[in-house]
């Protein structure tokens, strides 16, 4: 039971206790047109910070997800038709497959976060607040005053729960 | 209290929590002092926004308005005076038909006029700051003075694209994209500009554009047909001289459509052409998949059949738009580029939002943070240092809490054609300039002729941070204001529609 609130303090205590200290920017990957990828490359910024096994199992999933949006198959088609048969009109009541598939990334990343990057120091911010340009990778220093942060480190130690 | 398992109703628990022990009266005065922005008034395109950010412009709509005029007035006409006498003499599903392709025809205009073509948003400072670092490293040139462009080579489906630096939006621009120098923005998948709809043709506009020419098309030659067939059935009865007199209505449209059809009906073939092979206007002008160029030159973007490939264009998933119009602007200090550090669309995560505020308080206020060096992760110690000049942390909060942002909008603001308004268009006498006017009916492609590098630099504000700097031995305590805003907009869940 204790290791509960460590975690969930974490995502708080990151705030007002750590502060900003660099930025890594995962560009872009067009090696397969214009989809949306993300470059897996490790970013030697964060060699120290996180293992990377589970960096690169984020950012390929990520883009799993992001195929999965913009994916052409028969259930995208038959949105489009309807949606043009309905004069578009059908999207005020329903939302597209592709932003039901962000949601789900922004869920996905906010779960990453707090599971796995801030007990590490760290924050993804969602790309589509960057105009899916880049996976930005936020680093935060801690300034280690409160005892919390004591107790964050000591469970930052612990991955996926 | 606290249990494991749900997280979700502890932190709005704790949000409640920390929102009772935030003084409430303290942001207050900050709210009253900055009203809220939205993001499509700090826009730094040259576009034009209607109705609160649901509808966006190029910045020069005269040429729309003729469209618009032309279309209401050629189809009214056919409706008052030619469509009685057909619906008797003929059928009555002439109307109707006339009627569909009408309504058709306006509501793809509309849709291609008023969303948002594919916009990129320009990049944030500390993006900027780090291809440009990135990219000295790359070159070993110093920075002061105005490095050649930059290009970035990328092998898509074994043809070499070369990805070109916009020094506009900062930002290396993505496969098919261009900037438009008349809207000022980087277009995804940019196809042209077209005055006559008032807006730039990209990735999220096209096939609502290819609709509106292709029912135009339809329309003018059923009216044109119609028409003519109208007046040899009165000529039959009344002589020819007593039609014109009775219809000279008739006569007008005639003109109008003989003259549009050529240049619409051609523009239709021209982008079915295009849709098939998967090229934009621009690709096509330009000649890059030509084989003309080289023998092994071809379109690595296309899908191989023409089937495929259109509907690929027409029903391939349409992506939202990413410019976020109707978001709240959270940072009020003017920044060269605007600040994209924006609210999520989908769904706020606390985190997320409040690591932006946090960025937007460091950035504005260019206070020095100097952190001791505890790292988490017991890595050598790495401090952040920012331009400051402020003491302390408490005042802070001044101009960061202003700017106090709603949550998440509960859809992304583009997706949906909204066509009604509370106030209708603002119709606005803008300088368009004549050369528009002059044109009969050909159809004015607009490149875009490469950007003009603008000065090089960093940004004022955006440099220095995210790097590293000297250790200070200074700790600074945490500033409640930036908690107190997280804790507002975690109470605060959706924005106004």
């Amino acid at each position: 039971e204790i290791s509960a609130p460590w975690t969930f303090h974490n995502l708080q205590e990151l705030r007002h206790s750590a502060s900003l200290a660099n930025k890594v920017f995962l560009q872009r990957d067009y090696s397969d047109g214009t989809t949306c990828r993300f470059q897996t490359k490790f970013p030697s910024e964060l060699e120290s910070r996180i293992e990377r096994p589970l960096f690169e199992d984020t950012v390929k999933r990520l883009n799993i997800y992001y195929a999965e949006a913009e994916k052409m198959g028969g259930q995208s088609y038959l949105e489009g038709c309807l949606a043009c048969a309905t004069a578009y009109l059908i999207f005020l009541c329903m939302e597209t497959r592709y932003e039901k598939v962000l949601k789900k990334i922004g869920r996905y990343i906010q779960e990453q976060n707090e599971k796995i990057y801030a007990p590490r120091g760290l924050l993804i911010t969602d790309p589509i607040e960057r105009g899916m340009r880049v996976i930005e990778i936020s680093i935060y220093e801690d300034r280690g005053s409160s005892g919390s942060c004591s107790g964050s480190s000591s469970t930052s130690g612990s991955s996926a729960r | 209290m606290l249990q494991l398992g749900v997280a979700e109703p502890m932190r709005e628990c704790e949000y409640s929590q920390i929102s009772t022990r935030s003084s409430t009266p303290m942001e207050t005065p900050y709210k009253k002092r900055t009203p809220k922005k939205r993001k499509w008034q700090a826009f730094p395109g040259r576009n034009k926004f209607y109705c609160n950010g649901r509808i966006m412009m190029a910045r020069q709509t005269g040429v729309f308005y003729l469209t618009l005029v032309l279309i209401l007035i050629t189809s009214g006409l056919f409706f008052t005076f030619d469509c009685p006498f057909l619906s008797v003499q003929l059928t009555p599903a002439i109307p109707v038909i006339g009627g569909v392709l009408f309504v058709f025809v306006l509501g793809t205009l509309f849709r291609t006029s008023f969303s948002d073509p594919g916009v990129l948003p320009r990049a944030t400072p500390d993006e900027a700051a780090d291809l440009e670092r990135q990219i000295d490293v790359a070159n070993g040139s110093s920075s002061g003075y105005r490095p050649p462009p930059r290009t970035k080579e990328v092998v898509i489906n074994g043809q070499t694209v070369k990805l070109k630096y916009c020094f506009t939006c900062k930002i290396f621009r993505p496969p098919r994209a261009s900037h438009c120098s008349l809207c000022d923005n980087c277009v995804e998948r940019f196809d042209h500009h077209c005055p006559w709809v008032g807006n730039c043709v990209g990735k999220r506009n096209y096939r609502f554009f290819y609709m509106f020419i292709l029912s135009l098309s339809f329309l003018t030659i059923f009216i044109f047909a119609f028409v003519i067939t109208h007046v040899i059935l009165r000529s039959h009865r009344q002589g020819f001289l007593n039609t014109l007199k009775d219809t000279p209505a008739s006569v007008l449209e005639v003109v109008v459509c003989f003259f549009s059809v050529w240049s619409i009906v051609g523009l239709s073939g021209f982008h079915t052409y295009l849709i098939s092979s998967n090229q934009t206007t621009n690709e096509d002008i330009k000649g890059s998949w030509s084989s003309k160029r080289g023998k092994d030159n071809y379109n690595p973007y296309s899908h191989g059949n023409i089937f495929t490939n259109c509907c690929a264009a027409l029903c391939g998933p349409l992506p939202p738009s990413l410019i976020d119009r109707r978001g709240f602007v959270q940072s009020d200090t003017p920044q060269p580029t605007p600040p994209t550090n924006g609210i999520t669309m989908y769904g706020s995560t606390q985190s997320q939002s409040h690591m932006c505020v946090q960025d937007q308080c460091i950035q504005s206020t260019k206070f020095v943070l100097q952190a001791a060096a505890t790292p988490l992760m017991q890595s050598e110690p790495v401090i952040l240092t920012d331009e400051a000049s402020l003491p302390g942390r408490t005042s802070l909060g001044g101009p960061c809490s202003g700017a106090l942002p709603l949550g998440g909008q509960p859809t992304p603001p583009t997706s949906t054609p909204n066509l009604s308004c509370d106030n209708g268009m603002l119709p606005t006498r803008n300088d368009h300039s004549e050369a528009h006017h002059h044109m009969d009916g050909v159809h004015h492609h607009f490149l875009t002729p490469e950007e003009a590098p603008s000065p090089p630099g960093m940004l004022p504000c955006g440099s220095p941070l995210g790097h590293s700097h000297t250790i200070q031995g200074f700790y600074n305590p945490a500033s409640q204001d930036s908690l107190h805003e997280d804790s507002v907009r975690g109470l605060v869940k959706l924005s106004s529609v």
